[in-house]
């Protein structure tokens, strides 16, 4: 059926999210994601969070900890914005507080994650 | 929405002002409490990283404070929010799946979760200090 006028066309975009289960989903997958990267992190900083600069950095440029403390990071910001989302959500009802907080958050999110790579490549090959 | 033009005023279930905290509940709230304070926890940890990519005195603030009383408490804080969060996660996506979901089963494994985090927790400070 094609034109606005059927059910679905009707649903599409309403709904707090206004997309549907895509966001559920994801935050979901991150979630699954989330837990074994976390774990790695856990162990990780057990093992090496004491150590000095040198040694923090030494373990930061190991390949092994660059691709998954990329990762965890990454896939942390993009779980935690959708949640924060469905907080904002959830709280704020005035249409124009809910969207300003919502871009901000989006934003600051793109922020941290160009810094965190930026920050473990510098580490790695800066030398 | 405003007063005025909700159908209904009367108060929307599930009505938190007479609702006994029970188990279940607390450990509810608590997820989305953690899934905020672990958000902040994150830009902390970026400009830590941020901190380790660049020359010593920034670094050494930062190591600085993660050794001061105030940052070990914090850090303590973010590790059981951390493992809180994760179990609990761990929880609801059992639920998602369809599993766990009678009465009994979600407070044995709320259960689990108090017991697991806290044993994570402190263990994991044990171990890193005993590592050190
Ligand atoms: C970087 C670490 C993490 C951050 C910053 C974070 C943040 C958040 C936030 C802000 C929420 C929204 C809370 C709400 O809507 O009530 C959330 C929800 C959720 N988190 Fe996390 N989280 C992290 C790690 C994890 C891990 C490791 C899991 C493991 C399974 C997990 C599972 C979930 C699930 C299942 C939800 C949805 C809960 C619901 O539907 O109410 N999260 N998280």
């Amino acid at each position: 059926m094609s034109g606005s006028n059927n059910a679905a066309a009707r649903v599409r975009g309403l709904g707090s999210a206004k997309a549907g289960t895509h966001v559920w989903w994801t935050q979901r997958l991150t979630a699954a994601a989330l837990v074994l990267l976390v774990a790695w992190f856990a162990v990780s900083l057990i093992l090496n969070a004491q150590g000095n600069h040198a040694q923090v950095r030494a373990w930061i440029a190991s390949p092994v900890s660059m691709v998954m403390l990329i990762l965890t990071v990454l896939t942390g910001l993009w779980h935690a914005v959708l949640g924060l989302v469905e907080v904002i959500e959830d709280y704020v009802h005035a249409e124009g507080t809910k969207l300003g907080l919502i871009v901000a958050i989006k934003f600051f999110a793109a922020l941290l994650a160009v810094a965190s790579v930026v920050a473990v490549f510098r580490i790695a090959f800066g030398g | 929405m405003s007063a005025a033009n909700r159908p209904v005023s009367r108060p929307l279930s599930p009505h938190l002002q007479v609702y006994r905290p029970q188990l279940t509940s607390v450990l509810s709230i608590s997820h989305r409490m953690t899934g905020i304070a672990l958000s902040v926890g994150l830009v902390y940890l970026v400009a830590w990283l941020c901190a380790a990519s660049g020359k010593g005195e920034t670094y050494a603030m930062f190591a600085w404070f993660n050794t001061s009383v105030v940052g070990r408490i914090a850090l303590f804080g973010w590790t059981f929010c951390l493992f809180y969060h994760l179990f609990n996660g761990i929880r609801h996506l059992f639920w998602d799946a369809g599993y766990g979901l009678e009465l009994k089963d979600a407070y044995a494994s709320g259960k689990a979760v108090v017991i697991g985090t806290l044993v994570a927790t402190v263990g994991s400070w044990v171990l890193a200090f005993s590592l050190r």
